[in-house]
C-alpha cells in the first residue's frame, strides 16, 4: 500500500476512516442488489425476457421472478419486445450475470406514461432526501412517478404535467451539484404552476389529476409510489451530505 | 448492444405530442436547435469546422494532396468523402470497420456537394491525367444527439469554404490560395412522427420517426440531393411542402456557414 489513494472514477469523496467513499459525478449504471430499476424488453426466450437496463449487460427476468405462469412460446402474450417493466435487482453472482425480479411492491409491467431519463449519479438528487424532491415534483405536478435507479424514470400523467417533470430532471441533472435544490425545483414549479393545456389552473387544483392517479392504480400491474421508498434506503448515505 | 430496442411508450409519447404541434425538449415541429459553426478549429488540416446542432457534434477536416487524376476524368480534381462514428460518441456506434450507417452518411453528404458542384473539380486539375488535386473531406462524429446527417454536412461545407489550397507546400504555386467554393448546398432532414414532419430530429425523434426525409437545397433555390430513409411514406404533397420548409431552413444555415 502507498501513501496515496486514486479514484478510478472523478466524484465527490467522503473519508470516514477507515473507509474512502467515492460518489462519482457521472457514468453508467452499476447495478447493486435490492436496486429498482427500469427495464426495457429487448428479447423474449423460452422462459425468459431479456431486459435492457442500461447497464453493462442485459438482464434476464425469469418467469419465476413473475407472478404469471405463461406455457411454453407464451411468454410474448405477457410481454412484448419494446415494453417497460419496473423490475428490482436480485442477485449478481461473480460472472456479473444480473437477476432481476418483478415479484414485489409496486413493480410490474408500465403500461401508460412515459419514461424519462437522466445519470443514474443523480438519482438521489432526483429522489432527495427522505423522498422530499420527488414528493415536490408528483405534488405539484399531478403525476405519478417512478424513479428506477438505473436513470430511468416513469412518468404518468397530463401531457403538460409529463413535460413539467422532465424539465424539473433537466434542472436537476445540470445544477445537481448546488444546495437548496429543493426549494429551487419547487420555485420553479410554483411559478409556471398555472400554465396547462386546459387554461388557468390554481395549485390546489392539482387535485383535479387525482382521479388519473387512482385509475393508473386499479391497474394490476400498475406501480404506485412504493418503488421510492426501498430507493431512499439505499442511498440515504449519499442524500445526507446534499440537500 | 449496437441496437438497442427503446421503449414502445417513450415513442408512443413522442408521437402523441406531435399531434399537438410539441416536441419532448419545448421545441415547435419547424424549429431547429441551436447551431453554431466554428471554421478553422483543427489548426493542422488545410480546413475544418466544428459544428454543433444543439448536443450533436461533428469535426470535419479537409487536406488536399497532389494525386493523379482518375482516367475516365482526366481533367477534374479528386473528392473523397469519408465519415466517421468513433464509439465514444453513441452507445449505438461500434468500433470496427464502417457501419451502414457510417457509409450512408457519408454519401449523402458527399452526394450533395457533388450534385450542386460546390466545388469545380476542374479547377483542381494541375496537368491533365497527371497531376490534380485530391480534396479529402473527413467528418467524425464526436457527439450523436441526433440529425447527424445535417451536422455532418454543414461541418464538411464550412470545413470546404475556409479551406486554403497549400500550393507552396506541394510546389505547384508560389503562394497558398483559398480553395474556390461556387455553390453552397445545405441539407435538412425531417422525421414523421404520426402525421407530422418535424425538422431537425433529436436521437429520441429519430428512434421513433416512422421515416426519414433528407433535402439538399442550394442558393440558387435548386434541390440537389435527397435521401429517403427509415421504414415509412411521404405522399406527394407532404414531399413538396417538406423541400419548401428545405429551403427556408437552408437559407439561413447557409448563412451561418459563411458567417454572414
Amino acid at each position: 500500500m502507498g501513501k496515496r489513494l486514486f479514484a478510478s472514477v472523478m466524484g465527490y469523496a467522503t473519508w470516514r476512516e477507515p473507509y474512502v467513499r467515492v460518489v462519482p459525478f457521472a457514468g453508467r449504471y452499476s447495478p447493486k442488489p435490492h436496486d429498482v430499476i427500469v427495464g426495457i424488453v429487448q428479447d423474449v426466450q423460452k422462459t425468459f425476457w431479456l431486459l435492457d437496463i442500461d447497464a453493462s449487460r442485459w438482464a434476464p427476468l425469469h418467469t419465476s421472478g413473475t407472478s404469471w405462469e405463461p406455457g411454453p412460446g407464451e411468454l410474448d402474450q405477457f410481454l412484448r419486445i419494446g415494453e417497460a417493466v419496473l423490475v428490482a435487482v436480485e442477485n449478481l453472482d461473480a460472472t456479473g450475470k444480473i437477476g432481476v425480479t418483478m415479484k414485489g411492491e409496486g413493480l410490474g409491467k408500465l403500461s401508460g406514461g412515459t419514461l424519462a431519463t437522466v445519470s443514474p449519479a443523480k438519482i438521489p438528487r432526483v429522489i432527495g432526501k427522505g423522498g422530499s424532491m420527488i414528493h415536490s415534483i408528483t405534488q405539484l405536478t399531478g403525476t405519478q412517478v417512478a424513479v428506477g435507479q438505473n436513470g430511468r424514470i416513469w412518468i404518468e400523467g397530463s401531457s403538460e404535467g409529463i413535460l413539467r417533470v422532465r424539465e424539473c430532471l433537466r434542472i436537476i441533472e445540470t445544477e445537481g451539484q448546488r444546495s437548496g435544490l429543493t426549494e429551487r425545483i419547487e420555485g420553479f414549479l410554483r411559478s409556471t404552476g398555472p400554465t396547462d393545456d386546459t387554461g388557468p389552473r390554481m395549485p390546489p387544483s392539482a387535485d383535479e389529476d387525482r382521479p388519473d392517479r387512482n385509475g393508473a392504480r386499479e391497474e394490476p400491474s400498475g406501480p404506485d409510489d412504493a418503488p421510492d421508498i426501498p430507493s431512499n434506503e439505499s442511498h440515504e448515505g449519499e442524500g445526507s451530505w446534499e440537500t | 448492444m449496437s441496437e438497442v430496442v427503446s421503449a414502445e411508450i417513450q415513442t408512443t409519447h413522442i408521437i402523441d405530442l406531435a399531434r399537438a404541434g410539441r416536441r419532448l425538449d419545448g421545441r415547435g415541429i419547424d424549429d431547429w436547435r441551436p447551431v453554431s459553426v466554428t471554421p478553422g478549429y483543427v489548426k493542422s488540416a488545410d480546413g475544418s469546422a466544428l459544428v454543433h446542432v444543439g448536443d450533436t457534434t461533428v469535426l470535419c477536416g479537409v487536406k488536399l494532396e497532389i494525386g493523379k487524376p482518375f482516367p475516365d476524368t482526366p481533367n477534374a480534381g479528386v473528392l473523397t468523402t469519408n465519415a466517421e462514428l468513433i464509439a465514444l460518441s453513441s452507445p449505438t456506434f461500434e468500433p470496427g470497420p464502417p457501419q451502414p450507417e457510417a457509409i450512408e452518411l457519408s454519401r449523402v453528404v458527399d452526394r450533395s456537394i457533388r450534385a450542386a458542384e460546390t466545388i469545380d473539380l476542374t479547377k483542381l486539375c494541375v496537368t491533365p491525367s497527371e497531376k490534380c488535386w485530391t480534396c479529402y473531406v473527413d467528418i467524425h462524429c464526436l457527439d450523436h444527439a441526433g440529425n447527424l446527417i445535417d451536422a455532418a454536412q454543414l461541418a464538411a461545407l464550412g470545413a470546404l469554404t475556409h479551406a486554403t489550397v497549400p500550393a507552396q507546400r506541394f510546389g505547384v504555386a508560389e503562394h497558398d490560395y483559398p480553395l474556390d467554393v461556387s455553390h453552397f448546398p445545405v441539407e435538412c432532414t425531417f422525421v414523421r412522427l404520426g402525421d407530422r414532419i418535424v425538422a431537425d430530429p433529436t436521437f429520441e425523434e429519430e428512434t421513433a420517426g416512422q421515416g426519414r426525409l433528407t433535402v439538399a437545397t442550394d442558393e440558387l433555390g435548386n434541390v440537389v440531393a435527397m435521401q429517403k430513409g427509415k421504414i415509412g411514406a411521404f405522399s406527394p404533397d407532404e414531399v413538396v411542402e417538406t423541400v419548401e420548409r428545405a429551403f427556408r431552413h437552408g437559407d439561413r444555415l447557409r448563412n451561418v456557414v459563411r458567417g454572414t
